[in-house]
């Protein structure tokens, strides 16, 4: 596969917001300085606008595709962009950044804070998804592009790009929100909330502060492996695993004799490896405050945009089911505005956002190119 | 497409719509008839279409089109949010056709409707002679694979709009590629009308 791969790339990083400039969070706390990691693949061309920004999940980053050196495994939605996919990289200049909060490069809990000189830990402000969307900002005008041709994401990454459609509508010529919600519920709420509380239940937590020390690994991993099974169908995981058991049984009553016991773990143990504790209770939290109907009406909240909207959502997916993205679409009908929504027949769940390559990358190709041609004619 | 190759219900369409006029196809299908109006007529259109599968031809086409059911789509729509609304060969496949003709009736100034009138004489020969239901050149599918819900004849549709007030503007009649003007309940295969409040 790598011949169709952008190939080897390097994350980059982009600071800004330093004392006295901080910015100001949606909480009213001053943050700064603030630096965001990103990556980009193909060329920003001379109109500078074949831009589309790409936003990641809550367990996402900003390596969306190609190679790290040395790495075996690409970027979380390589299927998708590079050469000839549905974001082509001949084509356009994809950017994807980790989010305000993360901890794979971005300011997050983990990072130094340089009044202490110690890590953040929960002297970490509260952030939303609108600070995110804020911090892409910046970094967009760092790269000197006026207007993006697309904001593309699933899941979080979907809650951003709704959110990019009512902060700065002017800035963007599409929007592609996939498998997502305006605004979070009480379940989706709830799930997270069982995560955190894992997290927080683990003694290596100590109120946030582990950094140095033993980190809250098996309450992070119990809160992916909840994670996971919101991710699958009933139907997925009777697919994927069955009733099968593993064959190497350890002398112990509750060994993950099942398939899916020992998938759970793999994931949850691996999580753990790559991801922030405290990260996640702040990315999640991010989440479950997402309410764009809050103090607005769905019958204004997206009047007056010109940008051209495609809904993406997935039959099977319980844990942003359809309805959500139908309130997506109901918001667009009332707006007036032309846009196109797909509920695409997959038995993936909610991971099929980064399966069902196929159709996304039919429907984003066509969807793009009308876009891109537009925006070209008005000049 | 060639033109030759364009269903004759499409230009007949095609021809009782202004140009530059917005659109809303309830039921539009792979785009077609879409496509040939922003060519023809540099509609602005809105599809909505059921059919997954016929939502990745729309979406190819470059269409803005919704993936939902016209049985309930309409209810975000204020009145007239469009110029015309067309029900093109859907009429007779939704389960609601009054609240669906009611609600396009609200959204569009105008509404288009065609559908295969379930009259024409071959449709009453096969059912009156061989008693069986009838399928023909405009009727193709057999009683157990029909998406047709409705049957509903020409002379249903005048008598439907009469009870319910609405001005047919302009009616078309076709057989085949040829316009039918007299017995067009017996003669015609479908019927197109410009309906309004």
């Amino acid at each position: 596969m790598k011949e169709k791969s952008v190939g080897i790339v390097k994350t980059e990083y982009f600071t800004f917001a330093r004392p006295p400039k901080e910015v100001k969070l949606e909480s009213g706390e001053k943050l700064g300085p603030i630096t965001i990691a990103y990556e980009t693949y193909g060329r920003l061309n001379k109109n500078r606008d074949n831009a589309i920004l790409i936003a990641h999940a809550l367990s996402g980053d900003a390596h969306a595709a190609g190679f790290h050196e040395g790495d075996k495994n690409p970027g979380w939605w390589d299927a998708m962009i590079g050469p000839a996919k549905a974001f082509d990289t001949d084509k356009y200049f994809v950017i994807c950044s980790n989010v305000l909060g993360g901890c794979k490069g971005s300011t997050g809990p983990s990072s130094i804070n340089p009044k202490t000189n110690k890590p953040y830990a929960l002297e970490f402000p509260l952030i939303t998804i609108k600070d995110m969307v804020d911090c892409q900002r910046e970094l967009i005008d760092y790269l000197g592009i006026k207007k993006l041709l697309s904001v593309v994401g699933g899941s979080m990454g979907g809650m951003q790009v709704l959110q990019w459609l009512v902060s700065y509508p002017e800035r963007i010529n599409s929007a592609i929100p996939i498998a997502t919600t305006l605004k979070h519920s009480p379940q989706q709420i709830a799930f997270n909330e069982v995560g955190r509380q894992t997290v927080m239940a683990d003694h290596n937590w100590k109120a946030g502060n582990y950094y140095g020390g033993q980190p809250p690994a098996k309450g992070l991993a119990v809160a992916r492996m909840i994670g996971h099974i919101t991710y699958m169908s009933d139907i997925s995981m009777a697919e994927k695993f069955g009733r099968v058991k593993k064959a190497n049984k350890e002398p112990f009553k509750f060994t993950a004799d099942f398939e899916v016991e020992g998938y759970l773990r793999y994931r949850g143990d691996n999580f753990v490896k790559r991801f922030d504790a405290n990260s996640y209770l702040y990315i999640t939290k991010a989440m479950d405050n997402f309410d764009l109907l809050e103090g607005r009406d769905i019958h204004n909240l997206f009047k007056g945009i010109s940008a051209k909207v495609m809904v993406i959502s997935f039959k099977s997916d319980w844990l942003y089911p359809s309805y959500q993205s139908k309130e997506i679409v109901r918001a667009c009908k009332l707006a007036g505005l032309e846009a196109t929504y797909c509920e695409i027949d997959s038995t993936y769940g909610h991971d099929a956002f980064l399966l069902e390559t196929e159709e996304e990358t039919h429907l984003v190709t066509h969807f793009l190119k009308k876009v891109f041609f537009n925006s070209e004619d008005k000049g | 497409m060639k033109s030759s190759n364009i269903p004759r219900s499409y230009q007949v369409i095609a021809e009782m719509i202004k140009k530059g006029a917005s659109v809303l196809d309830l039921g539009c299908g792979n785009g077609e008839l879409l496509a040939l109006l922003i060519k023809e007529k540099g509609v602005r259109s809105q599809g909505i279409e059921i059919d997954e599968r016929a939502i990745y031809e729309c979406v190819s086409k470059g269409l803005n089109v919704f993936h939902g059911d016209i049985d309930s789509g309409l209810a975000e729509y204020k009145d007239d949010t469009f110029d015309y609304v067309i029900l093109n060969e859907s009429l007779q496949q939704v389960k609601h056709p009054e609240i669906v003709l009611r609600e396009a009736v609200r959204v569009g100034k105008k509404v288009i409707v065609g559908f295969p009138n379930f009259a024409h004489y071959s449709a009453r020969f096969q059912l009156f002679f061989w008693g069986i239901a009838p399928v023909t050149k405009a009727l193709p599918y057999t009683w157990y694979l029909t998406p047709n819900i409705r049957c509903l004849s020409i002379r249903d549709f005048i008598n439907f709009c009469k009870l319910h007030n609405l001005k047919i503007e302009k009616s078309i009649f076709l057989s085949g590629r040829h316009k039918i003007k007299l017995f067009v309940n017996l003669l015609a295969e479908t019927g197109i009308f410009l309906v309004s409040k």
